[in-house]
């Protein structure tokens, strides 16, 4: 399979344009139809049509495209770089809290206290003055400046020591946990700043226009759609160049890349700031669109979960990731809509047969059973292993 | 209240003088009581502590607490039980039963703020010789705090008789604190100072500090009140100095307390973690599971066997090692196995288990906390001084988590399978060369994890609540604590959890308990980066894989 997606040689950008890696094509494709399909059917067709796409599950999906972005982050270092992070929401809390900060403060006077800087919760404490990590976030620039730079940060902060000093594995995965829930704890402190164990919520409007209009909504449906294609092209054109390559070196023996000479963590390093960057954008679209952030971001279990996602679609697959972001939340809403009592038991079940019975995800798996079937079409079993390696 | 406290305790000096003789009659004292105005309902109740009649505790308590009530017909004083019909009424001072009354026939007699402070006051001092060492020892501490001077000549009357010697130390301190206070002459004082400086109690600091504060504010001190202002700053001093020591040891003591509890809930994990080199996520519910297996063996004998009850948390303990540990089993020979040498697979595949194991047990037993009640012999606290005490839980939490760990060290170190075990750890294929069957000792192994963790929720039971969430609450801390201590070591798991255990504790007045742990984590973080494989690392090249 890795051969298949590294037959061309001619550098990344020329590879970029000309084939994306499986399935690639087709699934930006897929994008690009609902990111206009969904928008016309909303606003062109009567309610009543079978085709008709209500509001409410423009924002659901919306919720799905940022989750999706998130789910791709992970697969990037975990697929590819074998960094197995459980502290991922951490990054994504971080992005979403810096875009509710800016959502905050566009609220302005027109809050429940009606206070023309300070946000409610800070009125309701007794603060006097905005604390000085507030300043700036009335500039949208500067929120998104920080959606990207405050996970960033944190990512290379984390990622200097972890790697430098070589923590892999487990223990790697194990301290990601205790980051993101030492956050979790600090995020749920009052005197932090950021609204306690409330969080950020009650948002008025975006850049001006109202968060509760349907245009809005679509807007912000399009705007997921968008970056989880750029992030998408932006994962294929790092795992598809030398580095990404030397990534997968990485994953798959560490210590031997390491004695051939490549700086192993700084590639880490590298692509667990993309990565981080990456699940602060899908964390910053996903606030206007749910309309709150809370601490309960941070908690442990949601990271966990979103690298079931990753396992479920497939891991080190890309698009696969984003498959089982879909899948996984969208069994998520059904079960625990009509089946609550059962939820766990289909998530924890869904934890175990993928992990025993579907190592590679759907994708990965699937894709497996597909070479299996082109092989048997063209006769000799025997023949297909050698022909690919002439490919080579 | 000051003429009111001299009659009382006039009293009372009266009737110790002269108990046998001054048998005023209980029941006329108490007919004041009837009177709607509350002075002469207070007269009343001092006239009844004045007859230090055998049941005029009872009937001020009685009155305290609201439950004494007189009937309508005849002005008897009477308290009531109810029963079918109405309300079942008794004498208060004969206890004459007086048959079953309406609601309407008893009316309750009513009593104020001011008389509720005066009832315990007496209270306190009539208890000064009771027969129960217990309510002494609470009485002279009651006269420790309000320090009535009138009080001197009873209380050494009472410590002269008195035969325990923990009492005779608190009438001890309390006719001292009394002395100092009102002592006429600077000798008097300067004797109860040499009492008053060996107490390490914040009573005492606080007594102290006044009176140094009273006698600096002096303008032109005589000599003598010089000789006392210094005599007293350096007591003050010396009871200062113990008071922090005490508030050391109680916050080592605490530590420790924390440290056992991060012991038990870690050393399973220790075992499985750290000797297998699994990652089990479901640790945490397997100390859920020890939890309410406790709870159902508590109920268990409720049911069936009520004199037990006492002791079902002793019989919980083999129960939960033997449920979790055969759930452990379980789930290493239905999932585990298939996952060794993908630990990161592992992990996830574990983490949903624990999701599946917590919906379960919600499931069957209800997302709501269950009752686990201490057994009295675990209630209580062990005082060491006034400003020092123990509670009997925590100390039975740190004496179990010594045995459990001293039973896994024997285990380990002592038996063919802790051998087994060590091989496997060490070489799997070489000692699977020697014979060892590697699949029985991975099960095995588990097993006694897990078993362990379940052991664990039977301490956990006693101090956190029984919920489906409670093995979550241990995960991340029990990580720390093995990734901390070093895998594939005891005693790095001991002193991991020891260690955060007391730093956590000493953070705490400083920082809050919020921030302590936040501190405890970054601390982790960062420490890890210095020794990826924690305080006690395995050297070896088994260890690289």
């Amino acid at each position: 399979m890795a051969d298949a997606m590294y037959k061309t040689n001619k550098g990344p950008f020329v590879s970029l344009m000309t084939g994306l890696p499986g399935g690639g094509k087709t699934f930006l494709g897929i994008l690009l139809v609902a990111a206009l399909l969904v928008p016309l059917s909303n606003l062109l067709l009567p309610a009543s049509s079978p085709f008709h796409v209500p509001t409410y599950l423009v924002s659901l999906m919306g919720k799905y495209v940022c989750f999706a972005l998130l789910a791709l982050s992970v697969d990037l270092i975990w697929g590819f770089a074998g960094i197995l992070s459980l502290g991922h929401g951490a990054f994504f809390a971080l992005g979403g809290y810096s875009m509710g900060m800016y959502l905050m403060r566009q609220i302005g006077d027109r809050g429940v206290y009606g206070h023309p800087i300070l946000p409610d919760f800070m009125v309701f404490l007794n603060w006097t003055e905005l604390p000085w990590y507030w300043y700036g976030f009335d500039m949208f620039p500067f929120a998104i400046l920080m959606v990207m730079l405050v996970p960033g940060v944190l990512a290379f902060v984390f990622g200097w020591f972890a790697f430098r000093s070589r923590v892999t594995g487990v223990y790697l995965s194990i301290i990601t946990q205790a980051m993101t829930y030492a956050l979790l704890l600090a995020f749920f402190r009052n005197d932090m700043g950021f609204g306690g164990n409330n969080g950020l919520t009650d948002f008025k409007d975006i850049l001006g226009f109202d968060l509760q209009a349907t245009g809005t909504r679509l807007g912000l449906f399009v705007a997921s759609l968008i970056a989880l294609a750029l992030g998408y092209l932006v994962c294929c054109f790092i795992t598809q160049s030398k580095l990404g390559r030397v990534l997968i070196a990485i994953r798959d023996a560490e210590s031997r890349t390491r004695f051939s000479g490549y700086r192993v963590e700084y590639y880490k390093l590298f692509v667990f700031v993309v990565s981080a960057v990456l699940a602060g954008i899908a964390g910053a679209l996903y606030v206007p669109q749910v309309g709150i952030i809370n601490p309960s971001e941070f908690s442990p279990a949601n990271s966990i979960e979103v690298v079931i996602w990753v396992a479920v679609g497939g891991r080190g697959t890309l698009w696969g990731a984003v498959l089982g972001a879909f899948l996984v939340n969208w069994g998520k809403s059904y079960f625990t809509g009509s089946f609550p009592e059962a939820w766990l038991y289909m998530l924890g079940g869904l934890f175990v047969f993928t992990t025993l019975f579907l190592p590679k995800g759907i994708v990965g798996t699937s894709g497996t059973w597909i070479e299996k079937f082109k092989e048997r079409r063209r006769g000799s079993p025997e023949l297909a292993p050698a022909a690919a390696v002439k490919e080579e | 209240m000051r003429i009111t406290i001299k009659t009382i305790i006039a009293a009372l000096m009266y009737l110790l003088a002269t108990q046998a003789t001054a048998y005023a009659d209980l029941a006329d004292a108490a007919k004041g009581l009837l009177s709607k105005s509350y002075n002469e309902k207070i007269a009343a109740t001092e006239a009844i502590a004045a007859t230090g009649d055998a049941q005029a505790a009872l009937l001020l308590e009685t009155l305290l607490s609201g439950d004494l009530y007189a009937t309508k017909s005849d002005d008897r004083l009477v308290y009531r039980e109810k029963t079918g019909g109405g309300y079942q009424i008794r004498d208060i001072v004969t206890d004459e039963d007086l048959g079953v009354v309406k609601s309407g026939d008893i009316i309750k007699i009513r009593i104020n703020n001011r008389m509720r402070g005066l009832i315990k006051d007496l209270l306190g001092r009539l208890t000064l010789l009771n027969e129960d060492p217990a309510l002494r020892l609470k009485a002279a501490n009651s006269v420790f705090k309000s320090r009535p001077k009138e009080m001197i000549v009873p209380l050494t009357d009472a410590l002269a008789a008195e035969e325990d010697a923990s009492v005779a130390a608190a009438m001890r301190r309390a006719l001292a604190a009394l002395n100092f206070v009102h002592g006429d002459t600077t000798e008097v004082q300067a004797d109860a100072l040499l009492i008053l400086e060996e107490q390490a109690n914040p009573d005492v600091r606080s007594l102290l500090s006044a009176e140094a504060n009273r006698l600096a504010a002096i303008q032109d001190p005589s000599p003598e009140i010089q000789v006392l202002a210094t005599a007293v700053s350096k007591a003050l001093a010396k009871v200062e100095e113990k008071l922090e020591m005490l508030g050391l040891v109680e916050n080592v003591f605490q530590g420790i307390s924390l440290g056992s509890v991060l012991l038990l809930a870690a050393i399973g994990l220790a075992i499985t973690f750290g000797v297998m080199g699994v990652i089990n996520m479901a640790h945490g519910e397997m100390v859920m599971i020890g939890a309410y297996t406790t709870y159902v063996v508590q109920e268990l004998c409720r049911n069936f066997a009520p004199d037990l009850l006492v002791y079902s948390l002793i019989a919980a303990i083999p129960a939960a090692f033997i449920v979790a540990g055969l759930c452990g089993i379980a789930i290493e020979r239905s999932i585990i196995r298939f996952l060794y040498g993908r630990p990161l697979e592992t992990l996830l595949a574990t983490w949903g288990l624990s999701l599946i194991l917590q919906q379960f047990v919600r499931t069957i037993f209800g997302p709501t906390n269950k009752e686990v009640s201490s057994p009295e012999w675990l209630s209580g606290a062990w005082e060491i001084t006034g400003g020092l005490a123990l509670t009997y839980n925590r100390i039975a939490i740190i004496l179990f988590a010594a045995a459990v760990l001293f039973m896994l060290m024997l285990v380990l170190r002592k038996t063919s399978f802790g051998l087994q075990m060590r091989a496997v750890t060490q070489n799997r294929k070489m000692a699977a060369s020697m014979g060892i069957r590697t699949g029985w000792v991975d099960a095995m192994t588990f097993g006694l994890g897990s078993g362990v963790a379940g052991m664990a929720g039977v301490a956990l039971s006693q101090i956190d609540n029984v919920s489906p969430n409670l093995g979550q609450a241990y995960i991340v801390d029990s990580f720390m604590v093995v990734v901390f201590g070093g895998v594939g070591n005891l005693w790095g798991t001991l002193v991991g959890a020891l260690s955060l255990g007391v730093t956590n504790k000493f953070l705490e007045p400083y920082t809050g308990a919020v921030l302590a742990k936040i501190c405890i984590l970054i601390f982790i973080i960062l420490f890890i980066q210095k020794r990826p494989r924690g305080l006690f690392a395995l050297k070896g090249r088994a260890v690289e894989n």
